[in-house]
């Protein structure tokens, strides 16, 4: 398709391939710095990778260049907010927990106004493999007071998650994405930390999903629906504080949550839904996501099949879930 | 020369008075609290007190806090003479110093912002109170801020490698408004520091990563006055290596590791160290009533 046809054709839910989340973020920072002169972009030697080169040749004078240092980098973004600027930490998420005991004193329990912004989450990565794949950082994250977590679907979504960021006073971490990503909205979607959203309404079970695993549990609910299984699907970018209302409300109106995430299933969102779920014992949760185990070299898409996050997978595990549970009915 | 930058409270108190205030205050503080480290706080006595009355004027621009200028106590278990020196100032009370430790209180066993934010950031986790620091001297670069950023660092500290990250940083950024103080004890948690992991050549250290270096005499209080006003004069961050004595001030903590640690002290250790500091039997028994 040429690049004038493509720009023409019209936005579809799935399957177009889009900016990756992490060039969508880079984007979004430097066009959002272009009014807000207290946005400030801190890099560790990896600005190509996180989308944060789009600010650097926006804005250099408020480009602030670390060096492979993460701990030092956390810790100085703590001191800038200080000082009343808005700093933006970018580095892959594997890299960001190197600062975690610093996220948490410097930053979390200090109340600074600081935005980590993580690419390069889950088996996303790809061929680097597992060195660079992190799978545990919803969990980490999640575990810190204060700290709120996103994890945005598409390129539109990163664009409004980041814009909500920056008018947001204190501290949160975001996920991004290494991969060129399908849109699953056609324009920038109003984003409130704390909401999910319906992006398919269904009758017997709910799909849960966050970031890029939200677009293959949308494909997956598709056929589902030609199984005679009618899915709901809900998108959670925000894994906390998390959005209880939506997912008691789902729960209330289906049998069965399936949670979808690129993330160990230990910690992340599975665990977040099934907290919320668990206090009120509605329906079962199953969790999809990497079963606990280290990742390895591959294409996103094969390692994605590998390890059983694709959307074949999800609606052949969806169905499994399904089905075992009728069948003690 | 510098009669202009003494708070009004302390003006013409001489030094060696207000140090001597602070070491009682933290010793007490540190007795009430049924635990804290006083080996290392005894040690930055002095340092603190050039740094709170003579070096960081008093606020224009921060009516509520000590000055213009920032302290990061980066060696966070050294929280009871900072509260100390606070109170020297006037801004917290006597008072409220047999506080620490204590449930709810705002004087955390490690410097805590969210409920004290004169301390600027929250520290206790070696390391990372001089990055933040950095972070403020960056902060100012950008923005074109006249005042100084000012960091103590413990010499123990010195094993983390997030302080070697933040030395090429702040020598890279010529963060020439920032100023980082070695409070050079030689000890440590368990022992000596040349016995756990040595520092030397601790200057020789510094200089490679490219800061401007002098050592101190760290309990000479002209020396280290006189010192911090030439700070400022340097292209880049500068760091003084101030030779200390760890417990400096009550005889038989010097130098000895076993008071760097969370202690309990006696009734009769408190009434040990405060004669040592100089009370007498009538201002030891009044000590916390009629503060």
């Amino acid at each position: 398709m040429s690049a004038e046809a493509k720009a023409n054709a019209a936005p579809a839910l799935v399957g177009q391939q889009s900016d990756s989340l992490r060039e969508a973020f880079g984007k979004a920072i430097s066009q959002l710095a272009e009014t807000d002169t207290a946005i400030v972009v801190l890099d560790a030697d990896v600005a190509g990778g996180t989308g944060a080169h789009h600010f650097r040749k926006r804005h250099p004078d408020r480009f602030v260049q670390c060096g492979i240092a993460e701990q030092n980098m956390v810790g100085v973004a703590a001191g800038m907010a200080h000082r009343g600027l808005k700093p933006f930490v970018t580095t892959f998420a594997v890299f960001m927990m190197r600062g975690l005991e610093q996220i948490r004193l410097s930053v979390a329990y200090s109340g600074a106004n600081v935005k980590l912004i993580a690419s390069h989450p889950g088996l996303d990565v790809g061929p680097d493999g597992a060195s660079a794949q992190c799978l545990e950082d919803l969990a980490c994250m999640r575990a810190i007071p204060n700290m709120v977590v996103l994890s945005p679907c598409d390129a539109h979504e990163v664009a409004a998650a980041t814009r909500a960021l920056a008018n947001y006073e204190g501290p949160a971490y975001m996920r991004t994405g290494r991969s060129p990503c399908p849109n699953v909205f056609d324009a920038e979607p109003e984003f409130t930390i704390g909401k999910g959203r319906v992006l398919r309404e269904g009758r017997d079970l709910t799909l849960v999903g966050c970031g890029v695993m939200t677009q293959r549990a949308l494909v997956a609910a598709e056929q589902l629906a030609k199984e005679g299984v009618s899915a709901r699907v809900v998108h959670m970018p925000s894994i906390k504080p998390i959005d209880r209302e939506l997912l008691i409300e789902s729960a209330r109106s289906t049998q069965l949550v399936v949670t979808c995430e690129d993330h160990n299933i230990i910690g992340g969102l599975g665990s977040a839904v099934a907290e919320v779920l668990s206090e009120v014992a509605l329906v079962p949760v199953r969790r999809i996501g990497v079963e606990d185990v280290i990742g390895g070299s591959g294409e996103p898409d094969e390692l994605a099949q590998h390890y059983g996050l694709d959307a074949v997978s999800i609606i052949s595990k969806t169905l499994a879930f399904y089905r075992e549970l009728n069948s003690h009915d | 020369m510098i009669s202009v930058k003494v708070n009004s409270k302390f003006n013409g108190e001489p030094l060696p008075l207000i140090a001597n205030q602070m070491r009682r205050d933290a010793i007490w503080s540190i007795y009430q609290g049924r635990s804290g480290h006083p080996g290392g706080a005894l040690s930055c006595a002095d340092l603190l007190t050039v740094l709170f009355h003579r070096t960081m004027a008093p606020p224009k621009r921060r009516p509520d806090s000590y000055s213009d200028d920032y302290f990061v106590l980066s060696k966070g278990h050294a929280a009871p003479v900072l509260y100390a020196a606070l109170a020297s100032r006037g801004l917290l009370s006597r008072a409220e110093l047999g506080q620490l430790r204590k449930l709810g209180s705002r004087l955390q066993g490690h410097p805590d912002v969210s409920r004290l934010p004169l301390v600027e950031v929250s520290t206790g986790s070696l390391g990372q109170g001089v990055s933040f620091a950095a972070g403020l001297a960056k902060a100012m670069q950008l923005d074109g801020g006249k005042d100084r950023v000012y960091a103590l660092v413990g010499d123990g500290e010195l094993q983390e490698g997030q302080v070697w990250e933040m030395a090429m940083f702040a020598a890279h950024h010529k963060l020439a408004n920032f100023t980082v103080i070695v409070d050079y004890n030689k000890l440590q948690s368990d022992s000596a520091n040349s016995e756990v992991c040595g520092l030397e050549p601790l200057a020789d250290r510094w200089r490679a990563f490219g800061w401007r270096v002098a050592e101190i005499d760290g309990h000479d209080l002209g020396a280290i006055e006189g010192a911090l006003e030439e700070s400022g004069q340097a292209a880049g961050p500068q760091v003084f290596i101030a030779h200390t004595t760890k417990g400096k001030g009550v005889d038989f903590m010097e130098g000895q590791p076993l008071w760097h640690g969370s202690v309990t002290m006696s009734r009769e250790q408190f009434e040990q160290s405060m004669t040592a500091l100089g009370c007498g039997v009538t201002e030891i028994e009044e000590y916390g009533h009629v503060r």
